[in-house]
């Protein structure tokens, strides 16, 4: 599904990612941990496409293909999905018209015909009673004054609907409380498949106690130091980041 | 991987698109050799078979104007105009004796209406619109006179309603925008050539949306129409105003004056798609758009919406304003300027309160694009018999690229210690990380950068009739896409 060879990458000239490695074979769940300043958050962009960082060494290939050399659109229309820690708000434009937009273009990519907005509708009905949002999310602008847990959960719907085959979660569980953690625990658990695979980024273990990953790795100054199971997450919860590095 | 100089790139990509409406009608023109003399205002009041108090009226502002010096207070920056060089009237030769109805329209016309999309035929009747379409200085075609008039309403071309309608005329020509109101509304006023009419009877709703299309054909034309609506007591009437003009390396002048009047009660919407030639990338040739738009709320609850999209033009100069002359009325602006290439606008409005509990509101949506310069001009005055008047302004701004410019000049006169005047202004830039989530989905940059535009002028796009609202979202996305030209 997605293999990372060497990867380095840089922002405003500073290297973030020094040599990461990291293979995700279909169906699998992996989280990452690591503390603040790890690189977790520009593994996520990087692989998404994000202008501002600059790769500078290293390869990624996704289903078969240079993922490094595509688009942000291509990326996302060949089925990577990041949902974002902080979702940016975009004034005026309504989520149903965001939504139809991602929908569509993925869509023309699979050679399907557009959705109109009558389809669209039905389409995300179950959706967002999955993520347990109202429905007058649909018509209000996109993250426009949503809390933190509502712009989570709108992750989560757009995720349903792309049906991505990567989906790489960045601190899906930061700013909720139990509740939504469980909703998010839902939806993943929900969409595991033979053909799709997830990437959890994390702070804390209490995400991993609703989605039990097959492999867990600890992310430190731009590297992975240790990859195992779930004991991996239990000893770090005791030991703390320092514990593991040394 | 993209470097970050790039998505800068991709967007100064995306405001690079060509004009669309740059064709030409060849078709035999009827002008008068160009410059303007006392003589050339009897030969186009004579062309127009005038009455004799039309003619003294042109006389009088064509004095005026002759005193007036060019007007040199906007921030723009503007080539020199030879008046001497223009010519104020060009009507098509076949329309000489004026069209009986659509078949006797020249074809070649009724083409270049179809490219533009404007639907003469049957289906304006689903559409529900009737058009009074202004080709260079004579009207085409009225369709739908009929059902209006069932309903009392006057839709015509003014210079018919001069001849049917002289009491109207004196009446309310010149009320709102006296002849000497400015430079180039004394010029209007002397040598307009054509434009519409509008009454709207007591207590009538008018039945359809009407609608104008101006465009602007022969080369070295000046377009100088002059509308007036009249909305009487209880009545109600929406008007739709469109413009193109083909593509030429010269800059052509454009300077209209639109009057309104609503009387008691009584509530004109006047909505205007604007996309005149802008110039080329360099600033070659360009509409040089100089519009005197002025409603008067005369009667007491009646009120005035101003809405306008403006995309086009190598320069625009207007100020829609209304006055709010009867206690309680209401005056709104909304407005959405998109600049690129070198365009320059300077646009805005003016309240000016004058009878008590008077509102105005202003929302005002600025884009910039490539070099261009965008300026929002506002005037709020609230006059010492505004007891309880209120405005409330809002200005944003949105820069696309590094090389464009965003200004806002509010001017606040207030004179009435209870009145109350607020105003909000912003300016931010299309931000790359909104770009990047919407790419993120898959959607594409421009596509991207168009729904990001749409949703700033939101707002504003509300206010448009349905029909009205799609045509200048696509409007912007074209404007802003690099589309066929």
């Amino acid at each position: 599904m997605l293999k990372i060879e060497n990867l380095r990458a840089a922002i405003e000239g500073k290297e973030i990612l020094q040599g990461l490695d990291l293979n995700i074979r279909p169906g699998e769940v992996h989280a990452i941990m690591g503390p603040n300043g790890s690189g977790k958050s520009t593994l996520t962009r990087v692989l998404s496409g994000d202008p501002r960082y600059e790769v500078t060494g290293g390869q990624v290939e996704f289903l078969g293909r240079n993922l490094l050399e595509q688009e942000p659109e291509q990326r996302a229309r060949g089925g990577l999905f990041l949902s974002y820690q902080y979702p940016v708000a975009i004034p005026g434009v309504s989520n149903i018209q965001f939504l139809k937009a991602a929908v569509n273009a993925q869509r023309e990519a699979q050679n399907l015909p557009p959705m109109d907005a009558l389809q669209m509708l039905e389409r995300t009905r179950d959706g967002i009673k999955q993520v347990n949002l109202d429905e007058s999310f649909l018509q209000r602008p996109v993250n426009e004054g949503f809390s933190g847990g509502e712009k989570k959960r709108n992750e989560l719907l757009q995720m349903l609907l792309l049906q991505p085959h990567l989906c790489v979660l960045d601190e899906a569980d930061s700013g909720l409380d139990i509740d939504a953690l469980k909703v998010v625990g839902e939806v993943v658990n929900g969409m595991r498949a033979a053909n799709r695979s997830f990437l959890l980024i994390t702070h804390y273990r209490r995400l991993l106690d609703h989605i039990t990953p097959d492999h867990v790795h600890i992310l430190t100054a731009g590297k992975i130091v240790a990859s195992g199971g779930m004991e991996l997450a239990e000893q770090l919860e005791r030991s703390g980041y320092r514990g593991l590095a040394a | 991987m993209s470097n970050p100089s790039e998505s800068t790139a991709t967007i100064d990509a995306l405001v690079k698109s060509e004009y669309q409406h740059g064709f030409v009608t060849d078709i035999e023109m009827d002008r008068i050799p160009p410059g303007l003399s006392e003589d050339v205002i009897r030969t186009i009041s004579a062309k127009k078979n005038e009455p004799e108090f039309m003619l003294e009226w042109r006389l009088k502002a064509y004095r005026k104007w002759r005193e007036m010096p060019l007007p040199n207070w906007a921030q723009l920056n503007i080539s020199p105009i030879d008046f001497e060089a223009i010519t104020y009237y060009a009507a098509p030769k076949s329309m000489a004796d004026g069209p009986k109805s659509l078949d006797e329209v020249d074809p070649e016309l009724l083409r270049t209406y179809e490219k533009l999309g404007i639907p003469l035929h049957e289906q304006q009747m689903l559409a529900g619109v009737a058009v009074d379409a202004v080709f260079d200085s004579v009207s085409v075609a009225t369709t739908f006179k009929k059902s209006l008039q069932e309903a009392g309403v006057i839709f015509c071309p003014i210079s018919e309603a001069i001849q049917e309608y002289p009491e109207l005329i004196q009446k309310y020509l010149g009320s709102v925008v006296p002849q000497g109101d400015n430079f180039y509304a004394a010029l209007n006023s002397a040598v307009f050539s054509d434009g519409s009419f509008v009454y709207i009877p007591e207590g009538v709703r008018c039945p359809l949306e009407l609608s104008t299309y101006f465009r602007i054909n022969a080369a070295n034309t000046g377009q100088f129409e002059r509308t007036l609506i009249i909305a009487d007591k209880r009545s109600h009437v929406s008007y739709l105003e469109g413009c193109t003009a083909p593509q030429r390396d010269e800059n052509q002048l454009h300077a209209a004056v639109v009057e309104l009047v609503a009387l008691d009660d009584a509530e004109i919407k006047y909505s205007t798609v604007q996309n005149w030639y802008p110039g080329d990338e360099e600033g070659r040739g360009g509409i040089y758009n100089f519009v005197t738009k002025r409603g008067a709320c005369l009667g007491t609850r009646s009120k005035i919406s101003w809405t306008q999209v403006e995309t086009g033009s190598a320069i625009t100069w207007k100020y829609p304003s209304v006055i709010l002359r009867g206690d309680h009325s209401i005056g709104e602006f909304y407005s959405v300027a998109l600049t690129k290439h070198r365009q320059q606008a300077d646009t805005g409005t003016k309240m000016i309160h004058l009878g008590a509990n008077t509102k105005s509101s202003i929302i005002s949506k600025g884009i910039s694009a490539g070099r261009s310069q965008n300026s929002y001009r506002g005037l709020v005055r609230m006059s010492p018999r505004a007891e309880n008047a209120r405005n409330y302004t809002q200005c944003d701004s949105l820069l696309i690229g590094k090389q464009c410019g965003a200004h806002t000049f509010p001017y606040i006169e207030s004179r009435q210690p209870s009145a109350v005047v607020e105003h909000e202004a912003s300016t931010s830039r299309i931000s790359e990380e909104q770009l990047f989530y919407l790419q993120s989905r898959g959607i594409d940059p421009e596509q991207a950068v168009a729904m990001i535009v749409n949703g700033f002028c939101k707002e504003v796009f509300d206010q448009l009739p349905m029909e009205f609202a799609v045509e200048a979202q696509k409007l912007l996305e074209i404007s802003l896409e690099g589309s066929v030209g």
